[in-house]
């Protein structure tokens, strides 16, 4: 079996060049026009903040929200890593949307049959054993592709090799569950603006507590409701033949 | 009785408003979500979610109590106003589904449902659960078609398997009702902690019960000013007891959620959330609890018909600051809903008015032969009273 693969971004590394755009753009057949966020028609863009550059895509989750979310089960999150998405089952609900911790997927919102679009992680070139569009393209190093163990000691190695360089911390290693997209940064990231109110397991654990008890409820409650409703009736009938009894003997 | 093609104000409004759902539902659906919404990616959900789906589903909750209350409890008092409430309720949903084709990118796969299973889904259990349910109340409303058709067999049938249906329609209406708020269990960092919660499941439950008695109150008073049916003092004010008991229960678990979470701090912090909070909190908890703990306006028509207009009212911001000012912060978008969403949700809303006073005028649901006869009330002897099975009246 293959071990999942993710990327690593090192923010520190990053001279936004925006060449992961473009190449993102073209692996994917999207339309030329620069978005200023994630758009329906761009994956990933490149930011400026704190003075440092850095990227916004999906982050695969190891155990994804939208995929948690969606009613007909249109993403999957696969073995090698990426979260996909099967436009074909969706019925444009958006819980997706709506439920992602990093506000990621986005939709067609001009269109008259809408999809929801994010970044695949190349899922379709890892099957035929290429790396990421964005990977191949970065000329620094600033964002790698590999396996996810890996890529982990090798964030970790970074950090501890380069003192003071790097904040004391691999974001995506932990939130929400772990996710296949890593960054390394030399700003907090919370002054990034990534999320960092995530919990450290996955979310679709919240829901899950209570939607699993469902099975139990709805027997509980329909033997005690057939109870409640036999018990009351029994004592009913047993009362009208008491007094139809007392009627008849009065006679 | 009054012809029906005669021209009032509120036929006016009422043909003003479908007019602009007719303009909004073309534009929607020739030019898509993006020409005729505020929505975004910022903010997919908006005012058909939180308006039609979370509203609806809500005031329709009287549907479930009072079939229940009439057919599992045996309350035989309450079978006048059965027929109201489940024509309000099987209204509400068909409305409910109705408005989410408005809402989904992609309507036509509605019936992806069907076929494709995600049971890790609130969304998929509130669908399937709406769409059972939906069926149930089909069901449950039958016996007033074939009563006007005066069809006798079918409406036995119907009859003969009321019980396990009516006991099917209240586990899968708990189950939705509650899960509805389930939606939002997953957003922890998105919904603003004034409403997001662990408990924000039972949290649902408890304001639809006690909605859904409002909504019975309300029903009542309009019915009556239309047609001058009126359900009987002593139900109302039965309705008023459930109805603060439920509020109370309510209030005590958002106090101890509150506690629980540390968000007193936040009550009185300067922000459009704590107005819309103490808003939602005072006209539809604090208010409705003063006044029906109020004797003399418990026991009186018109009091308990103020004190289901707050409730409505309340929750109607309830499940509006859930669905839009809770989300607002995270989102850091501004949004507010364009004409066109305004106007299809009006549309809905009116129609359901109009097919409510259509089928009271056309179809025996104030008054039939079982509840002008009430043979099922001569069967109650009076030791049942006594043995405390069922409320004395």
């Amino acid at each position: 079996m293959t071990k999942p693969k993710a990327l690593l971004i090192d923010i520190t590394k990053c001279i936004g060049c925006k060449a992961c755009v473009y190449a993102c753009k073209e692996a994917n057949h999207l339309p030329e026009k620069e978005d200023q966020e994630l758009a329906s028609t761009s994956y990933t863009v490149v930011k400026e903040k704190e003075g440092v550059y850095y990227r916004r895509l999906c982050m695969h989750c190891n155990e994804p929200t939208c995929a948690s979310v969606c009613p007909v089960k249109a993403f999957e999150k696969t073995p090698d890593g990426p979260v996909v998405y099967n436009g074909k089952k969706c019925i444009g609900c958006r819980y997706c949307i709506q439920a992602c911790p990093f506000s990621v997927p986005t939709y067609e919102w001009e269109s008259t049959k809408p999809l929801v679009r994010k970044c695949t992680m190349c899922a379709e070139k890892q099957k035929q054993g290429k790396i990421t569009a964005c990977a191949e393209a970065c000329p620094t190093g600033a964002t790698t592709f590999g396996e996810r163990d890996e890529l982990l000691k090798e964030a970790r190695k970074r950090i501890q090799e380069n003192p003071g360089q790097y904040v004391d911390y691999i974001y995506g290693e932990k939130e929400a569950g772990g996710t296949s997209v890593l960054f390394l940064s030399s700003v907090p990231f919370e002054k990034l603006g990534f999320p960092s109110n995530l919990i450290d397991e996955p979310l679709s654990n919240l829901t899950w507590k209570i939607m699993s008890k469902i099975p139990n409820y709805v027997v509980v409650s329909g033997v005690f409701l057939y109870g409640m409703y036999w018990i009351i009736n029994r004592r009913m009938e047993f009362a009208e033949y008491k007094n139809k009894s007392k009627g008849s003997s009065e006679d | 009785m009054r012809l029906p093609f005669k021209f009032t104000f509120w036929k006016g409004v009422l043909v003003v408003i479908w007019i602009l759902g007719i303009i909004a539902t073309i534009i929607r659906f020739s030019k898509g979500l993006g020409a005729s919404t505020n929505l975004s990616d910022r903010f997919p959900w908006g005012l058909w979610i939180g308006f039609d789906i979370l509203c609806g589903v809500g005031l329709a909750a009287g549907g479930f109590t009072i079939a229940a209350i009439v057919y599992v409890f045996h309350i035989k008092r309450f079978y006048p106003i059965l027929r109201p409430t489940i024509l309000t309720a099987f209204l509400g949903y068909i409305l409910v589904i109705f408005a989410l084709l408005f809402d989904l990118g992609q309507p036509w796969r509605i019936w992806h449902l069907l076929i494709y299973w995600n049971p890790h889904s609130v969304l998929f259990e509130v669908g399937w659960c709406v769409m059972l349910y939906t069926t149930v109340l089909a069901f449950e409303f039958s016996p007033i078609i074939f009563e006007k058709l005066g069809w006798g067999k079918p409406k036995k049938w119907v009859h003969s398997a009321i019980i396990p249906m009516v006991i099917a329609g209240v586990i899968l209406s708990t189950l939705h009702q509650s899960s509805v708020g389930s939606l939002y269990l997953i957003m922890p960092e998105k919904l603003y902690p004034f409403w997001y919660s662990p408990i924000i499941p039972f949290l649902f439950f408890l304001s639809a019960l006690a909605v859904g008695c409002a909504m019975v109150i309300f029903e009542s008073h309009l019915s009556y000013r239309a047609f001058g049916h009126r359900l009987k003092m002593n139900l109302l004010a039965d309705l008023g007891r459930v109805m603060i008991v439920t509020l109370v229960v309510y209030a005590i678990l958002k106090i101890q959620d509150f506690s629980g979470r540390g968000v007193w701090a936040d009550i009185f912090k300067n922000r459009a959330e704590t107005y819309l909070f103490w808003l939602e909190a005072l006209v539809g908890v604090i208010v409705p609890v003063i006044m029906l703990s109020i004797k003399r306006i418990r026991l009186s028509e018109r009091g308990l018909y103020y004190v289901a207009i707050c409730t409505i009212t309340g929750f109607l911001l309830n499940r509006l600051n859930v669905a839009v000012t809770g989300m607002e912060a995270s989102s850091g978008v501004h949004y507010f809903p364009s004409w066109m969403e305004i106007s299809i949700t009006l549309a809905i809303v009116a129609t359901g008015f109009f097919v409510f006073s259509l089928a009271t005028r056309f179809l025996p649901i104030f008054e039939h032969p079982e509840s002008s006869a009430k043979p099922e009330e001569s069967v109650v002897p009076e030791e049942l009273y006594s043995m405390d099975i069922l409320p004395k009246s």
